[in-house]
């Protein structure tokens, strides 16, 4: 086994995991263990910057939502790919083209089901 | 376990180090006393300035402000406390974990100030709560801050781990919980709190 050239490797992995996690499970035990704990209801209730909370914190979001998260894809996650697209272009071959020309129709496709909302026009 | 002063300086002057649990634990936690980070008024640009290059608070150890009150061990109550604004300060320390200790920053924060005479100002935080330092000032210089600071290590180091004396989160006797005052028809229900404040006796003659 100690033959093998991944164990020292292996070795490094369970001590950077050792690292990590023991400081963990030492504070863990310390709070278990020392730590002064005074619960009552004030001091568990949900924070909210010293009010008092209304309702439940588990609220649903409306799906409308959705057609902000299209237009953010389309306006600016496209364009963190297009610029390389353009960079590398004339270096590229048949099939990196391709999945470019897939990936921008399909955002194509988000801002013509955004337009036809009515998303882009304001007031 | 109690051993003498004299005999501690003189080891520590051939080069040994005697301690006891208690002076390392209370070192350890006044060398971490983190802020929580909030700001009422004026005294919390000076609290700020405190924690900028020029005052440089991360000397003492307390440069970490805590946006929640779960992970702060101090609060600073810098400026006018308000009585819109006073429930929501008595319920923030009472979420914040224990120990926690409060520096009452100004002349608002300890009695109301220039606004003492104010329909909406609450004349002194310790009405609710328990104040550990006070700094004047309208408003302390980041000097003060540091004072206060320092005094409240004093303070930390100073508290035995057990008989009496103890800090309140070392007393399993003690309770946590601090009521929040509610909005009344005139004023703040209840006025004060009791058991922190004894109301002073008003003589009229």
């Amino acid at each position: 086994m100690a033959s093998n050239p991944y164990f020292s490797l292996a070795v490094l992995f369970v001590a950077a995991l050792g690292f990590g996690l023991t400081p963990l499970g030492l504070a863990w035990l310390w709070g278990k263990v020392f730590s002064p704990a005074k619960p009552n209801a004030i001091k568990n209730a949900i924070y909210e910057c010293g009010l008092e909370s209304k309702g439940d914190a588990w609220v649903q979001f409306r799906s409308a939502y959705y057609l902000y998260a299209i237009i953010f894809l389309i306006f600016d996650v496209e364009a963190v790919f297009l610029l390389p697209f353009a960079v590398a272009f004339t270096g590229l071959g048949v099939s990196a083209c391709l999945a470019m020309l897939v990936f921008v129709l399909l955002l194509v496709e988000g801002l013509a089901w955004a337009w036809a909302k009515g998303v882009l026009t304001w007031a | 376990m109690a051993f003498e002063e004299g005999l501690k300086i003189e080891l520590g002057k051939q080069g040994v180090i005697v301690t006891s649990l208690q002076e390392l634990y209370n070192w350890g936690r006044r060398s971490s006393v983190w802020p929580m980070q909030f700001g009422l008024a004026c005294c919390a640009i000076e609290m700020i300035a405190t924690t900028m290059a020029r005052y440089d608070m991360a000397r003492f150890g307390a440069e970490i402000f805590r946006p929640s009150p779960r992970q702060a061990d101090m609060m600073i109550i810098s400026g006018t406390v308000t009585k819109k604004m006073a429930p929501q300060v008595v319920r923030l320390y009472n979420q914040m974990a224990e120990p926690k200790y409060v520096i009452a920053m100004g002349a608002c924060a300890i009695s109301g100030g220039p606004f003492k005479q104010g329909y909406n100002v609450l004349k002194g935080i310790d009405r609710y709560i328990p104040v550990d330092v006070h700094i004047p000032g309208c408003p302390p210089r980041p000097e003060a801050l540091l004072q206060a600071l320092i005094t409240l290590q004093k303070k930390i180091d100073g508290q035995p781990l057990t008989g009496e004396g103890r800090p309140r989160f070392l007393d399993a006797e003690a309770q946590g919980e601090f009521p929040v005052p509610e909005q009344g028809e005139h004023d703040l229900e209840p006025p004060s709190n009791p058991a922190v404040w004894p109301v002073p006796l008003t003589i009229n003659k």
